[in-house]
């Protein structure tokens, strides 16, 4: 039943349910840090963003945009795969498209 | 008591209808459209929002057309510009987002307004302006500011001002970079009007406002050694009216409330503000859950409300050892918290935010559905913001969650709800019963219904 207002369901059954997840999730990942929420995705967290260099930024970006026109790309090759030459890259230009709630 | 025939929340039975809805219907929602930020001003007048394209809207509410009462004021767009772009720090290899992460309002002081809006690293002051003359008649120049032949000028005369079509123009007047190591996540604009705050994971800045070149380190959590690191910040307030003091929520549900006045670094907080839990009660999912993802003081300052991942709690300043009210914004989720983590749901960050008297809170869920918590009648309600409930003026029904077991008509089961569909991000009007709710692209007005 929903739970009403200001009335969380006892604390026991909460504590059960949370365990009962956590025997789940701990079910499917065995490998899971035993160390619950924690540094390791804090870390992961601070670390957002982040590419090994330029390159591997602008094939991350390359690959993002799939309808740009790539020069000669054999069927077999998957785009943001290889360095992008200038013509690859996604020329953004975000000051152009305006947004659509200003429609 | 939820979900009865009376009408829902916000104080003395308050009904909410459509007014309007902003943005485009494809379901192909383009990244850049994602909303990330929306914001009323201190009069309410305008009402602001950012995106992850790095844009800016701002709508103005039409001032009421004095011959028809009931009508309703509608908000309009107002002005848009591109506030951040993306960019690459080449040093760090780090993708810097263009998205808006907050947006804040000065305090009116002249004819322009003032915002300031951040991205994960620079924060910047803009000034919208209006325009509606321009100079005519000078003597040097035509109208289309070609110079004229000085040998044609026989008279002098005096250049007027004539009207002109309304132009709004945004300008960018400070540009506060290169302070944050980490992604910020909360600005806050101080009592005084001259200084406000950013916090970023890990550290807390105070600027002024007219000083750009430097800022001062007020908060700094980052331990020697990155191994140890247990907790991040979340967000950070200033109070409303004292401006020697701010708050800051953690990742592992705690709020530290600190006086500038005692220390020029704050990292001893004046209170710390803890619900104790029993440790044998934890599961993996406790501390994640307990992560707060906003902090909002009250108007009247007194309170703080903070939002975790399944409830709200109102603290009242003067009591650290535990909320004074707690409610629930959707414990059926409790029983789905394996998949909520499997799919990162469980690391959505909601904000909330209070109405103009205090009396009632709101914080967006999943499926479009967003909660009015009314603390005075102690009633609640959720409802939905939705294409299908949106003709002109039409009453919004309340929405109920089957948990488990027989789903009863007009409910919708847990596992039928949309989890890509959700309120991270509302606002509710300082003064009127209006509130704007951002879906994932779009953006609602609801309005009380006028009798």
């Amino acid at each position: 039943s929903e739970a009403l207002f200001g009335e969380a369901e006892p604390e026991t059954k909460m504590i059960s349910m949370e365990k009962a997840e956590e025997a789940k999730l701990k079910a499917k990942y065995p490998n899971l840090g035993s160390k619950p929420g924690g540094s390791d995705f804090l870390r992961k967290r601070l670390q957002k963003g982040k590419y090994f260099d330029s390159g591997d930024y602008n094939m991350a970006k390359a690959t993002k945009n799939k309808q740009l026109p790539v020069a000669s790309v054999e069927k077999t090759e998957i785009t943001g795969d290889h360095i992008p030459t200038p013509q690859d890259l996604p020329q953004r230009k975000p000051s152009l498209v305006a947004s659509k709630l200003a429609v | 008591v939820a979900g009865s025939n009376r009408t829902g929340a916000g104080g003395n039975d308050v009904q909410w209808c459509f007014s309007q809805v902003k943005g485009a219907i494809d379901d192909d929602v383009a990244e850049a459209d994602i909303i990330s930020t929306v914001e009323f001003n201190h009069s309410g007048e305008l009402l602001a929002t950012g995106d992850k394209g790095g844009r800016v809207v701002i709508f103005q509410q039409e001032t009421e057309n004095k011959c028809q009462p009931l009508s309703r004021s509608e908000y309009n767009v107002y002005s848009t510009f591109q506030s951040h772009e993306p960019e690459f720090d080449y040093l760090k290899s780090l993708e810097i987002e263009e998205k808006i992460n907050k947006i804040r309002w000065l305090p009116q002081k002249n004819a322009a307004q003032f915002l300031l809006s951040t991205n994960d690293k620079t924060i910047k002051l803009w000034k919208i302006s209006e325009r509606d003359k321009r100079p005519e008649g000078y003597n040097l120049k035509e109208e289309d500011g070609r110079y004229r032949d000085s040998t044609t000028i026989t008279t002098l005369r005096v250049p007027v001002f004539r009207p002109m079509d309304l132009m709004v123009e945004a300008s960018p007047r400070r540009i506060f970079a290169n302070a944050h190591t980490y992604h910020i996540n909360s600005i806050s604009v101080n009592s005084d009007n001259e200084t406000y705050l950013s916090a970023d994971d890990l550290r807390i800045n105070l600027w002024h406002l007219e000083i750009t070149d430097r800022s001062f380190n007020i908060v700094d959590i980052k331990p020697a050694n990155m191994e140890d690191l247990t907790e991040v910040i979340t967000a950070a307030e200033f109070h409303p009216h004292q401006c020697n003091t701010f708050v800051y929520s953690s990742s592992k549900g705690t709020i530290r409330l600190c006086d500038m006045r005692a220390s020029a670094l704050c990292d001893r907080h004046s209170k710390l503000f803890e619900e104790p839990e029993d440790p044998s009660n934890r599961s993996f999912f406790s501390e994640i859950i307990s992560s707060i993802s906003d902090v909002k003081f009250s108007h009247s300052g007194r309170y703080m409300m903070t939002r975790d991942y399944l409830s709200v709690k109102i603290w009242d300043l003067n009591m650290e050892n535990r909320p004074v009210e707690t409610y629930q914004v959707h414990e059926y989720l409790r029983s789905k918290l394996c998949s909520l983590y499997e799919n990162d749901c469980i690391f959505d960050k909601f904000e909330c935010c209070w109405n103009g008297n205090d009396s009632v809170v709101m914080t967006g869920s999943y499926n479009n559905f967003f909660r009015m918590l009314d603390r005075s009648q102690r009633r609640d309600v959720t409802l939905e913001a939705s294409r299908e409930s949106s003709k002109p003026r039409q009453v919004l029904k309340p929405r109920r969650v089957c948990a488990g077991g027989k789903r009863k008509k007009d409910e919708i089961s847990v596992d039928s709800l949309d989890f890509n569909k959700k309120i991270l991000h509302t606002a509710w009007h300082p003064q009127e019963n209006i509130i704007a709710v951002a879906t994932t692209n779009n953006l609602y007005i609801f309005q009380e219904k006028v009798n």
